[in-house]
C-alpha cells in the first residue's frame, strides 16, 4: 500500500455518557469528557494544532487549536477544552486566523528555513500547519535572538536530536512519560531558554533514555529524526507487519523505499502495542540484510569438510536420502525435527506435520521445551489449556498486580509501559525475585512488596501465601464452589503447619511478615493479576509453580474478567504459537494428545498417513538417544542448540553423534559447525504468515520482499516431505492456516482473510467468538471445572556446596534478545557489548573482585569467563548474568537439571564458584566503553574452532 | 539413553507425588510417564527394574506396575 498515515485527532478517547454538541454547524455527540479538538475531529474538521496528539493527554501550550465557544469568553485551547451539552463551537473566524497566524509567525521566525533538504521535508508537521493557516510572511525577520546554532545530539545510534528544530511543544517528553513511562526528558530553563533536556543535560545516550522512539515518534518536525531516514530519505510505501522479538508481538508499519526497509513504525490499531515500541522492533531490524546472512544452501559430508554451495535441490535430496536412509537402517524412531519459535504457525506447522506423515513419529519438539514448557502443562492440569487468560489490556483494570520472575521493562518492554501505566494511576505491585529489577523502584513506581526469595523457592513462596489465603478467611468461596473442583482437598493441604511462611521463611529467605502482608494484599484486591516469565518456569519446579500460581488465582476467584488472570510473558515472539501448533511430542495442534483416537483419525484422515498414538522423545531425550545411537537424524528450524541449552558439552558431544544435522537458520549458529546441511532461512521482513503472541492474539507477518534464498521455510519442509515421497504442498501459506483451522478447533474460522479485515484475533475463535476471546475462563474453565492440585515443595537437587558456593540465576537486557543472533549484529551492541556478571559487593569483597574484573565462573560441569560488575541488586550468595553472547559461554556451566514433569532446564539455579582472573588493561577498559565488541559469529562460510558456547531462550 | 538418566527422571517424577499415599504417588508416576514418554523411555524403565539395577525410588518401582511393556 501507499505510505499509511494514521489520523490524529489530538487527545485520547473518553468513555462516558454521550453529550451532543455542534461544531461549525454540524451536529456531533462523544463521550463526557471528550475535548473540543477530538469531538471536531469525529466530525471530520481539522484543527490546526501542534502541541496535541491522540496517545498524549492535552497540554495546551502550541496555541494553534483556538476556538471561539457561543456565550463564552476568549479563544480557549480546543484540546484542553472539554465538550458541554449543547455547546456551540466556531473553528473558523477572522479572528481565529489571525491569531494562528501570528503565533506560527512566532514559531517560524525561530525555526531553520531548509524544508528543502530537511529529511521532515513532506512529513512535518510545523511545514503543514504553516500551510494550514495560511503563513506568507514572518514580519519579526530572522535576525533576532533564536536557537538556529544549537548543536545536534548524535550519540543515540538510531536517532538525531537537532536542537535547532525543536519547538518545545514538550510532546517528546509527554511521551516519554506517558506512554514509555521513563521519565527521561524534561523541559529545561525558562521561557526563551526553554529547552528539551535528556536526564539531567546529559545527551541522549548516556541519559536515562531507552530508546524506545516514542519521543521519535511524537515529534511534529525533524527535531527527534530517525537516522535513517536522514541517510535514506522519506520512505514511500508502507507494509502491516508484526516485530519478530519478544512475545509482546507489536503490529508495525513497515515503512519502505522500494523493498528497502527504511524505517519500522509502531501501528496505533495493534492491538498488543497500541502506538508503542521498545529500541529492539522499532530499530533493531538491520541483522535482516546483514552481511552474515547465508542465502544459498550448503552441505558437506563430515562436520570437518568445508562446506559446498548447492542448488536448493540438490540439498533437498540430499536431506531427503539420507534421512531416509537413517530411517531404513535405524528404525522409524531415528529421525526427527525441532520447531522454532521465531517462525510463523504456517511455518511451525509443516514441521510437525513433516514429521509426523513424512517421518512416521512423534519426534517433534520446540525451543519452548527450554521457556515455556512448564506453562503448557500447569495451566493444562488446572485450567484446561496452555493459554493466558487476558488480553494485554486488561492490566488496565488490575487493583494489584504480582510480578514473578519475569523482568518486564527488559524482557517485555511495551507490555511494562502498559504496567507503569496502571500503577502510576495507583495500582499495587508486588514482585517475587531474587534479583531487585527496575520494576521495584522506578520513577514514579515502587513495588509494595518485593520478595525478595532464594533462587529454587519459588514454590514455597506460592504455597506459603496460598497458605496465608486459606488461613485468614480470604478465599472467594463462591468462585471455588460454583467454578472449581478438588479444593477440599487442597485446602488441607495447604492449610497444614508446613506450608506456612514461618515454616518455610529458613526455605525463602523472605521474612514471614512479608510474605503475609503480600498475600494479604493479593487476596484482598478487587482485582489481582500474576504476570510471570522464565523465573518460573525454568525450574527443577516450573510446572509445579505454575499450578501453585493458577491455584492461588482460583482461590481468591482472580479469574475469568478483566483485570485478574495468571498470565505467562512468553520469551520469543510465537512461543505461543509454536506450541499451538502442535509442536510437542505428545500433542497435535490444539494441545490435544496423540493417544486420542480421534484427533488422530482428524488429521490421519486428511494427511492419509497414519499417526504414531506414542508420544515422541523431548529435546533432551534426543540428545540422550543420539549418545545411546539410537538417534541419527535431526532437522532444526530456527534453533541454536549448541548455543540455547543446557551443558554444552553435553549437547555439542550429541550432536557429534549424529549422522545427519540439518540446520535452518539465517547465519551460521553454533549448531551449524556440527551440521552436515545448512538450509537457509527466512527473516520475518521476508516471511508470509502469522505470529502469536502471549495474549493468543493472531496477527498477520507480512512480507516486505521476496525471501532472499528464493524459497518460504514452509517450502523447504514441503520439498523435503516430497522428497521422502510424502506429498506436501501448499500454493500459498494462507492454504496452511486454512488447514490448521479445519483441524484445530480453537482456530475455526481463523484465515488471512479473516485476519486482514479485522486486523487480529485471539483465539479461541469459534462459532460463538468468531473473532476470538479476549478473556479467557469467563464463564467455565475450558476444562469444565478449575482443578486445584496439591503442590507440595521439594527443593532442587542442585545445592551450593563447599567448592561452589554461590548460586547463578540469568535473565535478559533490554536492548539484547534471546542469544543474541539478531541483536548483536545490530547497534544495539553500543548499549551491551558484553555479558557481566552482577556479584553483590559482599560477596566480591571476600573473593578480591571489583568491578570491571575479569573473573572465572565455574560449576561442576564447565567455566567460563566474563567481567564482574559490583551492585546490590542481588542479594548475598546469589549472581546472576545475561546470555546474550556465545562468548561467554553460560551454558557451559548449566547443568542436566529440569523441570520434573516437562524437562525444562532448569537454567535460574546452577551452582557457582566466582574467582577473581586478571585485571583489565587501561586499554581493554577503554576500548570496552567505546563498544568495540568482538564479533562472535562467523563471517565466513567456514566452519572455525572457537569453544561452542552457551545460552538459554 | 544411560540407565542412569533414565532412573534420575523417574525419580524426579516421584518426588513430586511423595506427599500422597505411595500407591497414589505410583499411579500418577505411572500415568505421568504414559502421557509424555516415549516408549522406548518406559521400556528402559521397565527393563531396569526387571534387572533390580539403578537406584530408583520404590515409588518409581511401584509405577513400573501400572505400565505395559510398549510394543
Amino acid at each position: 500500500m501507499a505510505l499509511l498515515k494514521e489520523p490524529d485527532l489530538g487527545t485520547p478517547a473518553r468513555h462516558g455518557p454521550s453529550v451532543d454538541l455542534e461544531v461549525d454547524g454540524h451536529q456531533v455527540s462523544v463521550p463526557a469528557g471528550t475535548s473540543v479538538l477530538r469531538a471536531a475531529a469525529l466530525a471530520g474538521i481539522d484543527i490546526p494544532k501542534l502541541c496535541a496528539s491522540d496517545n498524549l493527554e492535552a497540554f495546551g501550550s502550541c496555541r494553534l487549536c483556538l476556538v471561539e465557544v457561543e456565550g463564552g469568553k476568549g479563544t480557549p485551547a480546543s484540546c484542553t477544552t472539554p465538550v458541554a451539552p449543547g455547546m456551540q463551537v466556531r473553528t473558523q473566524s477572522p479572528k481565529l486566523e489571525k491569531l494562528r497566524r501570528g503565533v506560527m509567525e512566532l514559531y517560524i521566525s525561530d525555526h531553520p528555513l531548509d524544508c528543502l533538504t530537511c529529511p521532515a521535508n513532506g512529513d512535518c508537521e510545523l511545514q503543514d500547519m504553516a500551510g494550514v493557516v495560511g503563513l506568507r510572511e514572518v514580519r519579526y525577520g530572522f535576525d533576532g535572538e533564536n536557537h538556529l546554532d544549537a548543536p545536534t545530539d548524535t550519540s543515540n545510534p538510531y536517532f538525531d536530536f537537532d536542537d535547532s528544530k525543536c519547538i518545545v511543544c514538550s510532546r517528546c517528553v509527554r511521551a516519554c512519560d506517558e506512554v514509555q513511562g521513563t521519565f527521561a526528558l524534561t523541559i529545561s530553563g525558562r521561557g526563551f531558554d526553554s529547552r528539551v533536556s535528556a536526564s539531567a543535560g546529559e545527551s541522549f545516550m548516556n541519559s536515562e533514555c531507552v530508546s524506545c522512539g516514542a519521543c521519535v515518534q511524537a515529534c511534529p518536525t525533524s527535531t527527534l529524526q530517525e537516522r535513517s531516514v536522514i541517510d535514506l530519505g522519506m520512505p514511500t510505501r508502507t507494509v502491516l507487519t508484526t516485530c519478530a522479538y519478544c512475545g509482546v508481538g507489536c503490529s508495525f508499519k513497515a515503512e519502505l523505499r522500494g523493498d528497502e526497509v527504511v524505517r519500522m513504525v509502531p501501528y496505533k490499531d495493534g492491538g498488543a502495542n497500541e502506538g508503542h515500541s521498545c529500541v529492539k522492533g522499532r530499530f533493531a531490524f538491520g541483522y535482516a540484510s546483514h552481511p552474515d546472512r547465508v542465502t544459498k544452501p550448503m552441505i558437506r559430508e563430515r562436520i570437518s569438510d568445508p562446506w559446498r554451495e548447492v542448488a536448493w535441490d540438490e540439498a533437498i535430496n540430499y536431506v531427503a536420502t539420507r534421512m531416509t536412509d537413517i530411517r531404513d537402517r535405524h528404525g522409524v524412531g531415528a529421525i526427527g525435527g525441532i520447531t522454532s519459535s521465531r517462525c510463523t504457525n504456517e511455518e511451525v506447522y509443516v514441521v510437525q506435520k513433516l514429521v509426523r506423515a513424512a517421518f512416521g513419529n512423534n519426534n517433534v519438539d520446540t525451543c519452548a521445551r527450554v521457556c515455556h514448557s512448564p506453562t503448557g502443562y500447569g495451566l493444562k492440569q488446572t485450567f484446561g489449556t496452555s493459554a493466558g487468560t487476558q488480553d494485554f489490556k486488561s492490566v488496565a483494570k488490575a487493583d494489584v498486580m504480582v510480578v514473578i520472575g519475569a523482568n518486564p521493562t527488559d524482557g517485555h518492554p511495551v507490555f511494562a509501559s502498559r504496567m507503569k501505566r496502571r500503577l502510576r494511576e495507583g495500582a499495587q505491585l508486588i514482585v517475587i525475585d531474587p534479583r531487585r529489577i527496575d520494576m521495584v523502584r522506578s520513577p514514579h513506581i515502587e513495588a509494595a512488596h518485593h520478595l525478595q526469595l532464594a533462587p529454587g523457592s519459588n514454590v514455597a513462596i506460592i504455597n506459603a501465601m496460598s497458605h496465608v489465603v486459606v488461613t485468614e478467611g480470604l478465599v472467594d468461596r463462591v468462585f471455588v464452589a460454583e467454578r472449581c473442583e478438588d479444593f477440599e482437598a487442597w485446602e488441607q493441604f495447604i492449610a497444614r503447619p508446613e506450608n506456612s511462611p514461618e515454616s518455610l521463611e529458613e526455605v525463602t529467605g523472605v521474612p514471614a511478615a512479608e510474605v503475609r502482608a503480600a498475600a494479604r494484599l493479593y487476596g484482598s484486591a478487587g482485582n489481582a493479576a500474576i504476570y510471570y516469565g522464565l523465573g518460573v518456569t525454568e525450574h527443577s519446579q516450573g510446572s509445579t509453580m505454575v499450578m501453585g500460581m493458577a491455584n492461588l488465582a482460583m482461590a481468591t476467584g482472580n479469574i475469568g474478567r478483566e483485570g485478574v488472570g495468571v498470565n505467562p510473558l512468553r520469551g520469543q515472539n510465537n512461543v505461543q504459537g509454536s506450541c499451538d501448533m502442535g509442536s510437542f511430542p505428545h500433542e497435535l495442534p490444539g494441545y490435544r494428545h496423540v493417544s486420542d483416537d480421534t484427533v488422530r483419525e482428524v488429521f490421519e484422515t486428511l494427511w492419509g498417513r497414519t499417526i504414531l498414538a506414542e508420544p515422541g522423545l523431548r529435546i533432551p531425550n534426543m540428545f540422550d538417544a543420539a549418545l545411546d545411537g539410537t538417534f541419527l537424524g535431526l532437522y532444526i528450524q530456527g534453533e541454536d542448540l549448541a548455543q540455547s541449552d543446557p551443558n554444552t558439552k553435553h549437547v555439542t558431544a550429541a550432536l557429534s553423534a549424529m549422522e545427519l544435522v540439518v540446520v535452518q537458520d539465517l547465519f551460521l549458529n553454533e549448531t551449524a559447525k556440527f551440521a552436515h546441511v545448512f538450509l537457509p532461512g527466512t527473516s520475518f521482513l521476508e516471511k508470509d504468515g502469522t505470529f502469536t503472541n502471549a495474549e493468543r492474539r493472531i496477527n498477520r507477518v507480512r512480507p516486505v520482499m521476496a525471501p532472499k534464498t528464493g524459497k518460504h521455510e514452509w517450502q523447504i519442509a514441503c520439498d523435503i516431505a516430497q522428497a521422502m515421497g510424502y506429498p506436501m504442498s501448499y500454493q500459498q501459506s494462507s492454504e496452511i492456516m486454512d488447514e490448521v483451522a479445519l483441524t484445530t478447533p480453537t482456530f475455526a474460522g481463523v484465515s488471512f482473510d479473516l485476519l486482514d479485515k479485522v486486523g487480529s484475533v485471539q483465539w479461541p475463535c469459534h462459532e460463538e467468538a468468531p473473532t476470538g476471546t479476549t478473556v479467557m475462563h469467563s464463564k467455565g474453565f475450558t476444562r469444565g471445572k478449575g482443578r486445584f492440585i496439591e503442590t507440595a515443595y521439594v527443593p532442587t537437587a542442585e545445592r551450593s556446596t563447599r567448592k561452589y558456593p554461590l548460586i547463578l540465576t540469568t535473565g535478559r537486557i533490554l536492548s539484547q534478545y534471546n542469544v543474541g543472533s539478531q541483536t548483536r549484529r545490530t547497534a544495539n551492541i553500543a548499549w551491551h557489548a558484553e555479558d557481566i556478571l552482577e556479584i553483590h559487593p559482599h560477596d566480591a569483597e571476600v573473593r578480591g573482585i571489583c568491578d570491571g574484573d575479569e573473573v572465572t565462573m565455574a560449576s561442576r560441569v564447565g567455566e567460563t569467563r566474563l567481567r564482574a560488575q559490583v551492585n546490590d541488586r542481588m542479594p548475598v550468595g546469589v549472581v546472576y548474568t545475561t546470555f546474550h553472547y556465545p562468548v561467554t559461554g553460560a551454558n557451559v556451566v548449566t547443568t542436566e537439571h529440569s523441570d520434573w514433569a516437562t524437562n525444562c532446564p532448569e537454567y535460574k539455579v546452577t551452582a557457582v564458584q566466582i574467582e577473581l582472573g586478571r585485571k583489565p588493561s587501561v586499554t581493554e577498559t577503554v576500548a570496552r566503553h567505546r563498544g568495540g565488541a568482538d564479533p562472535d559469529q562467523p563471517r565466513s562460510h567456514e566452519s572455525h574452532d572457537r569453544p561452542a558456547a552457551l545460552l538459554g531462550d | 539413553m544411560s540407565s542412569a538418566e533414565v532412573a534420575r527422571l523417574a525419580n524426579d517424577i516421584a518426588a513430586q507425588f511423595a506427599h500422597r499415599s505411595s500407591a497414589d504417588a505410583s499411579l500418577a508416576t505411572a500415568t505421568h510417564m504414559r502421557t509424555f514418554w516415549d516408549p522406548r523411555m518406559r521400556r528402559q524403565l521397565i527393563d531396569l527394574v526387571a534387572v533390580g539395577t539403578g537406584d530408583l525410588d520404590p515409588v518409581v518401582v511401584g509405577a513400573v506396575a501400572h505400565l505395559d511393556p510398549p510394543t
